[in-house]
């Protein structure tokens, strides 16, 4: 019954309360799923072989009528950059070849908890640096829409997981958009909840004033779901946030009923709505906005000038952060050890290492950040990217004084083509304009599929933002405009997937 | 490794004024580490007591332990600091094998406690005043051991083993301002500081203050600059001083093979050097101006730290009395002369012989043990006193003595008992068999033994010469392997004479 991988995780969880399926047909489909498609796909950088025996035991947990989490037994995809305790965790890295933490990261210990089957680990650009996922040292991963495209990064392996069905719900991490741009490019819905919202305990650090850990699902319901059970404080994590969050799931399914977008002031960023947008992607966008005036929504002009500069400070804080972040790769504890012949010193041992371990992507950056923190560099760098970063935060204040939610495109374009941003490192960090302001201020930010762009018929996402702490508005408002689009499409927009059932492209 | 060339010591400082700064290390005796619930303990089996934060595995993040905060500020309050009202801790980026993430967290611009000052008495009385530039927390690194090389250092060795346990141990460092003007006493001031500063942690009840131990370090900067100049000098920093004794020897040295160079119109160079105890001399580390970039930047994965006004002011209200005032008052509760007490003072052992007496020992006694076979005994294995034995455990001894248990000469073995960590006093003389024997039985017959080759003895006795009962006291107590009652069988010498 291989169509139950094309069901939301909402929709499967029905079927396995009223037992009209169990968790271990659930589990097998979407293991045979991935077995079909994945050769061609690449979400995939390792493959649970334990997955049936927790789908086993939560059934057998079922039929002796113990009291589940509304997603106990559906199965979920989790980003390499994770740490798992059954299965290696890479950050698709070579320098951790095989590495298997002796701990399970928070969202992923909350997953086992909830009796979730994990169907193993999904690919991504290396430490998550990078937007197509072509910077994984374990190879690339193909969009679901249209296998010569990338699937977006970092996360691309959660996305086209999603995408591809096989998984209906995954977790991703997002720094600067690597939850919501492969989102939008492969038409799947991306969650970077609020700063601390999701212990950031276990997440292989990126930068960690920016890393945010979230969930990757094919429906606003799923997500929130999905976000019930790995968010909440956590004591390990000092910048979680202590204070207790209202449920996102009941936030969803408010805002599916309707009512929610009437007289809901929405602001339309003129700086991340430009009119060097791919043409597609500005048509879909609009349409979704008369469509919310037609809703009785106010739509809103807003201005926030220093987004102008988002990209340039947030290249030298992420690189600055990460440059420390990954000091401590040098093959003295775990991971790859590289030692030159001759008598090296340990010196000689970790910079073997470090040159052979990382990919081009990370040691651009790492440099760079290494330069940003520098003595006598420091003020005219980090120092001024810091100070920027408290203006976009002004600015996001500003306009929320205004209006409710904010909302723009995802990403200026739609998938591109693989190889083609890769010689070209400054264009594929330009790609995050839209995503990043979010990450720099601490926000929350949804991307939800809104339609086809004319030109390439690849999935076009709109970015939904709020106010810290208020994710559960964005929930709602996601889930309304999802329930008005679907109700005007006649199907999900999963359901345009086209179809796919492996062999190579 | 070529000698230095020294200068006379009083010629060196007719030449130079030397200019000191001491950067104090205290290692705090909280239950777990600085960002981790490892366990913070000392001699556990290598790498046993850590957690994924010690080894800074990839995903763990650290989470700041309030116990060391708290002892932080009241360290900084005894130092007479001002406590931030928000302060930050910092990444100190560097690579080296013993730090597992290769940035170590400290504190950078915004410390804990700044703009401090102590006063600490000199051997003859004096007073100075130090003045304290700041005192942050920060964690400490992990221990290195190199195997294989000729110098024990890690160049030249064959490999080296790395021991996570001591890694993210909590510790308060203290950084003076320039002190100037201590001249020919620049070692002695430097000592009695971190004496002070002992006596300090330890009246906190925040650190074991073991310097052998590494749980307080302390690192001497010396500069000299010609008589008359304004500009310092260009200065060195010494470490792997472990001891107060090797403190102000360290100092004087440097001051001595600076003034030598600088004489010779050599230039120093800003490096640090390391102090050996074996030969009493220090010898170039890694030079410092071109490692120093540290890259320094706010930590990211932890909050700022805001003191409340009500905690700063509860353990103000909780603080112990000033050293100095202590002393006072100790002094005259315990009835020594200034010289007696100085000399305690002067060892170091003043927490030692409060604390033998805290736990139920006369002072005369507690001094006693402590100036004399225990000094006495570190002296020859070339540590300190307060490594050898605890105050409670003296305590327990000099009660045995009193209890008439053990004499004084069997408290000794004793003694030598717990310094080889044979157990309590308790299960040491019963292992080592040491009571005093008691049994009149017993005396008797070694009396009449002694009696036999000695027959005059009694005679002398019976004519008034006491004294004449030595002779037969040492004999039965050589008979009994010292285990003899002395006091005892002087009574029965004596009754028998009278008999």
């Amino acid at each position: 019954m291989s169509d139950l991988t094309r069901l939301s995780a909402a929709e499967q969880s029905a079927l396995l309360e009223s037992r009209e399926i169990s968790s271990v047909e659930l589990t097998k489909a979407h293991l045979n799923r991935i077995a079909e498609t994945d050769g061609d796909i690449g979400a995939f950088l390792h493959v649970s072989d334990d997955a049936l025996t927790i789908a086993d035991e939560v059934d057998a947990a079922r039929a002796g009528g113990v009291e589940l989490n509304p997603l106990a037994g559906i199965p979920v995809a989790v980003k390499d950059v994770l740490c798992t305790l059954d299965m290696p965790s890479t950050a698709g890295s070579k320098i951790l070849e095989g590495w298997v933490p002796p701990y399970d990261a928070t969202p992923v210990a909350r997953l086992r908890a909830a009796r979730m089957p994990i169907l193993g680990k999904t690919n991504m650009d290396e430490f998550a640096m990078g937007s197509s996922t072509e910077h994984s040292a374990y190879g690339i991963t193909r969009n679901s829409w249209d296998r010569t495209r990338i699937p977006g990064g970092s996360g691309g392996g959660s996305a086209s997981a999603v995408g591809a069905f096989q998984a209906s719900l995954a977790l991703g991490s997002d720094t600067g958009g690597s939850i919501r741009q492969p989102a939008a490019f492969t038409g799947t819905v991306g969650m970077k909840p609020t700063y601390g919202g999701v212990s950031r305990y276990g997440a292989i650090a990126l930068a960690s004033s920016l890393d945010q850990v979230g969930p990757v699902t094919r429906t606003v319901l799923d997500a929130g779901l999905l976000h019930d059970i790995i968010g909440g404080y956590d004591h390990h994590d000092s910048t979680s946030i202590a204070d207790e969050w209202p449920s996102f799931a009941d936030a969803a399914r408010r805002g599916a009923r309707g009512e929610s977008l009437k007289g809901l002031r929405v602001g339309v960023v003129k700086e991340l709505d430009q009119p060097g947008f791919q043409p597609g992607v500005s048509a879909r966008f609009h349409e979704t906005l008369t469509m919310l005036a037609a809703e009785g929504a106010e739509i809103v002009d807003v201005s926030a000038p220093n987004f102008e500069y988002a990209v340039a400070a947030y290249y030298l804080i992420l690189t600055a952060e990460a440059s420390s972040n990954l000091a401590k790769f040098d093959s003295v504890r775990f991971g790859l050890r590289v030692t030159p012949s001759g008598t090296p010193t340990v010196e000689d041992v970790m910079s073997a290492t470090r040159e052979a371990g990382f990919g081009a992507e990370a040691k651009r950056r790492i440099i760079l950040g290494t330069y940003a923190l520098s003595a006598g560099y420091y003020d005219a760098y980090y120092g001024s990217a810091q100070k920027v970063r408290t203006l976009i935060q002004r600015d996001f204040a500003a306009a929320f004084a205004q209006v409710d939610v904010l909302v723009s495109p995802t990403a200026p374009t739609t998938a591109w083509t693989l190889g083609e941003k890769l010689d070209d490192p400054l264009a594929m960090w330009l790609s995050d304009i839209t995503t990043i302001p979010v990450n720099m201020a601490g926000i929350p930010g949804i991307s939800i599929p809104i339609g086809l762009a004319d030109e390439d018929q690849l999935p076009v996402g709109l970015q939904i933002m709020a106010p810290a702490r208020e994710d559960a508005r964005l929930y709602e408002v996601a889930a309304a405009i999802e329930a008005l689009l679907d109700a005007k499409r006649g199907s999900t927009f999963s359901a345009l997937t086209p179809a796919y059932n492996g062999g190579a492209s | 490794m070529a000698k230095d060339a020294l200068m006379d010591f009083d010629k060196a400082l007719e030449k130079f004024e030397p200019v000191i700064g001491l950067e104090v290390h205290v290692e705090l005796s909280t239950k777990t580490k600085m960002f981790s619930s490892a366990s913070n303990i000392f001699g556990a089996d290598p790498n046993t007591a850590v957690t994924p934060v010690c080894l800074g595995l990839p995903g763990s993040l650290p989470v700041v332990n309030k116990e060391a905060v708290r002892y932080s500020i009241s360290l900084g309050l005894a130092l007479g600091c001002e406590i931030a009202e928000t302060c930050r801790f910092a990444r100190k980026n560097y690579f080296y094998p013993d730090l597992a993430k290769n940035y170590q967290i400290s504190q950078f611009d915004e410390p804990i406690a700044f703009e401090g000052s102590l006063e600490v008495e000199l051997d003859n009385g004096d007073i100075v005043t130090i003045p304290i530039e700041r005192a942050h927390m920060e964690e400490d690194a992990g221990k290195l051991t190199h195997v294989g090389g000729a110098t024990g250092r890690i160049q030249g060795a064959e490999y080296s083993l790395v021991d996570y346990n001591r890694a993210g141990v909590p510790l308060v460092e203290i950084v003076t301002k320039p002190i100037y003007g201590t001249e020919g006493r620049a070692g002695e001031v430097a000592r009695a500081y971190v004496s002070t500063i002992r006596d300090i942690v330890r009246g906190l009840g925040i650190s074991e203050a073991r310097m052998e131990r590494g749980n307080l370090r302390c690192d001497a900067n010396v500069s000299l600059r010609p008589r008359g100049d304004e500009k310092l000098g260009t200065r060195t920093e010494t470490k792997n001083v472990n001891s107060l004794r090797s403190i102000e020897r360290a100092i004087r040295y440097e001051i001595q093979r600076q003034a030598a160079l600088l004489d010779k119109g050599t230039a120093i160079i800003q490096e640090t050097r390391h102090w050996h105890e074996d030969t009493g001399t220090t010898s170039p580390g890694r030079p410092k101006s071109d490692a120093d970039d540290y890259r320094y930047f706010p930590e990211p994965d932890l909050l700022p730290i805001r003191p409340s006004r009500e905690l700063v002011d509860e353990l103000r209200a909780a603080l112990p009395e000033p050293p100095a005032a202590q002393r006072r008052r100790l002094k005259a509760e315990w009835g020594f002369s200034d010289v007696d007490f100085q000399s305690i003072v002067n060892a170091g052992l003043l927490v030692e012989v409060r604390e033998t007496v805290e736990a139920g020992a006369n002072p005369q006694s507690a001094r006693k043990w402590w100036m004399g076979e225990l000094s006495r005994t570190a002296n020859e294995m070339n540590v300190e006193p307060s490594s050898l034995v605890t105050p409670t455990q003296v305590a327990e001894l000099q009660s045995a003595v009193e209890a008439g248990t053990i004499n004084d000469k069997l408290a000794r073995e004793a003694l030598a008992g717990l310094i080889a960590n044979e157990g309590t006093v308790a299960e040491i003389i019963e292992k080592r068999g040491l009571t005093v024997v008691s049994d009149d039985g017993a005396l008797i017959a070694a009396i009449d033994a002694a009696l036999a080759s000695q027959p005059d003895v009694l005679e002398k006795i019976a004519s008034g010469k006491v004294e004449a009962a030595g002779a037969v006291i040492g004999a039965v107590m050589k008979a009994m392997g010292g285990k003899a009652d002395a006091a005892r069988v002087r009574e029965l010498v004596i009754e028998r004479a009278s008999a």
